[in-house]
């Protein structure tokens, strides 16, 4: 995902003289070509991300269209009051793109995994919140997001997730898209857990089970029609995110419902608990350590199902 | 405009001092003190050194002024109208459920003139660095001046904007601070330690002059020399008095929240010659 974002932030510099990248002193290297096809417009930050935030609030207010990258914690909870302030209060076209996001660097531990920010940066009024699940829809995103007339965030992972898409999607904002057919559950996957996603999807359909698989990119605006479908028609839907079970996917859908839905579908959330990680170790480690792996996704939808 | 004389900018503040002191009596609005230490500092703005035309409020050519110590509005309110942003006549509705003028700027478009709503401190600063560095990126030749309170350089934000601004070697950006040595609950040397202002501004590679904030003739000749050769960045450290202009005010920190009585209004309008 990351190289996709490089290539798609140079190709885009390349064709809009609005598109300014701000980076926090990460990507050495990454972006060479950058800097080659649009020289006064990249600027590493240093880390010093509050100022960062502000520097790209002010840049949008003069008409540009300024893309801040660094790992996601430092660009989402470590300015989080210049991203309320700057950006969406001032309805600042801002793209904001945080990597190696959920559990990617799970290596680094807890300074660097980020488990709340989609809570968080949901809840600012304005603001758009992507997690795209690979690097095709790291491309369709960020276009989408440069071409957004306000603050964008987009949560993306490190580099090497597996391709999804064979063919580009008709990526729209707010706008789900499908992976896979079925009819007795609707998974709604939110970004990089999608190849588990879809192998709990695999585990259910050996279980007799016809699994909906839905890349969820969009974690606001919701895809409201797909949400009205999905619980009017389902079983079960089951959302899967990397990242904390409050607040993020399973929170905004689980709001959606409880305001809009009358009986239908069961609400299944697989994403992490309220704790943070002490130990250190690989992603899959980190992920099952919050019971993030495809078994027990699909044990808690065949859970529910025997319950209901 | 044809630059006024430095004594007409000088009855234009006391006039515009009498005009804030009586807002914060009408529509109980506080921060006066810190409102009246920085009164010639923007007469000197906007009546002497940007290049702004109130009828274009969006020219991208236009100089940015951003009020960084956002509880400074009140003034900052009472300048506009005065340089014709919008008529002094708006100015009635303050502090009205459902206006605009209350205690911080809005943002840009709800109010003519204003380029950034501040309030929170420490924002001012990197918003205008980024308006500086836009200005750099499509060739335009512009100004961008941030005017920031001492207590407010207390905020870290403030001093990251600082070295990406010199390390960017981004001369068309200024800031004065309005260096009235109170914050809201002591003095700003005693709760920080900010002296020496001035060199910790040099020492962030910015070119740094000190003024007294108060004499107008000579925060205009400085501001007019922005860029000032030095390929550098321009801080101000404008010396002032918090209060300043009324006796009773002056240098009283009561003055960050309180708001003047009737009676106070009229003896403020004695002492600026205006009663």
């Amino acid at each position: 995902m990351r190289n996709e974002f490089a290539a798609t932030i140079t190709a885009l510099g390349a064709e809009d003289p609005r598109v300014v990248l701000l980076s926090g002193d990460i990507g050495n290297k990454l972006f060479d070509t950058f800097k080659e096809v649009a020289d006064t417009r990249f600027f590493n930050c240093g880390v010093a991300e509050a100022n960062m935030m502000g520097v790209a609030a002010g840049m949008a207010l003069s008409g540009l269209r300024p893309v801040v990258y660094t790992i996601t914690p430092f660009t989402t909870t470590r300015c989080l009051e210049q991203i309320r302030v700057d950006a969406c209060y001032h309805e600042a076209p801002v793209v904001i793109v945080g990597t190696g996001s959920g559990l990617s660097y799970a290596e680094l531990g807890p300074t660097h995994h980020s488990l709340e920010d989609m809570a968080i940066l949901r809840s600012l009024p304005g603001m758009t919140v992507l997690a795209p699940c690979d690097a095709t829809e790291v491309r369709l995103g960020l276009r989408a997001a440069i071409a957004h007339e306000g603050p964008v965030y987009m949560r993306i992972g490190k580099k090497g997730e597996p391709a999804i898409h064979t063919s580009p999607p008709d990526f729209r904002i707010g706008r789900s898209i499908t992976v896979r057919s079925g009819t007795d559950v609707c998974l709604l996957n939110a970004g990089t857990m999608m190849p588990v996603t879809l192998a709990a999807a695999d585990l259910l359909a050996t279980k007799g089970l016809s699994v909906r698989v839905e890349s969820f990119h969009t974690i606001k605006p919701l895809d409201t029609d797909l949400l009205v479908e999905a619980f009017a028609k389902y079983k079960i839907v089951g959302t899967v995110e990397e990242h904390s079970l409050i607040g993020g996917l399973y929170g905004a859908v689980a709001e959606w419902r409880s305001a809009h839905a009358g009986k239908g579908a069961e609400l299944v959330g697989s994403g992490t608990g309220d704790a943070f990680m002490h130990e250190v170790g690989s992603q899959d480690y980190a992920r099952a350590r919050y019971g993030l792996t495809a078994d027990e996704i699909a044990g808690r939808i065949l859970a529910r199902l025997g319950a209901a | 405009m044809t630059r006024p004389s430095t004594r007409d900018l000088e009855a234009l503040a006391r006039r515009t001092r009498l005009r804030i002191i009586d807002n914060s009596h009408r529509t109980h609005t506080p921060h006066l003190a810190s409102c009246l230490s920085c009164v010639d500092i923007l007469v000197a703005v906007y009546f002497a050194t940007l290049h702004i035309d109130p009828r274009r409020p969006t020219d991208p050519d236009r100089d940015r002024f951003i009020l960084s110590k956002g509880h400074g509005a009140p003034a900052l309110f009472q300048i506009l109208a005065a340089r014709g942003f919008y008529p002094e006549a708006d100015l009635e509705s303050y502090g009205k459920d459902g206006g605009v003028f209350a205690e911080h700027p809005p943002t840009p478009g709800h109010l003519p003139g204003i380029e950034a709503a501040t309030g929170s401190l420490g924002h001012g600063l990197p918003i205008g660095l980024g308006m500086a560095l836009a200005g750099r990126i499509a060739g335009r030749h512009y100004n961008v001046v941030a005017l920031l309170s001492d207590g407010e350089c207390n905020e870290g934000s403030v001093w990251e904007a600082a070295m990406l601004a010199a390390a960017q070697k981004v001369e068309r950006l200024a800031v004065v601070v309005d260096f009235n040595k109170w914050q809201a609950t002591g003095r700003s040397q005693e709760v920080m330690a900010l002296d020496p202002l001035a060199d910790k501004w040099r020492a962030f590679g910015w070119s740094a002059v000190e003024v007294d904030g108060h004499d107008i003739g000579r925060l205009v000749e400085l501001l007019s020399k922005v860029p000032n050769g030095s390929g550098r960045p321009v801080a101000i450290i404008a010396h002032t008095v918090k209060g300043k202009g009324v006796s009773f005010m002056e240098d009283d920190n009561n003055w960050h929240y309180r708001t003047p009585t009737a009676d106070e209004v009229k003896k403020a309008a004695q002492e600026l010659d205006l009663a």
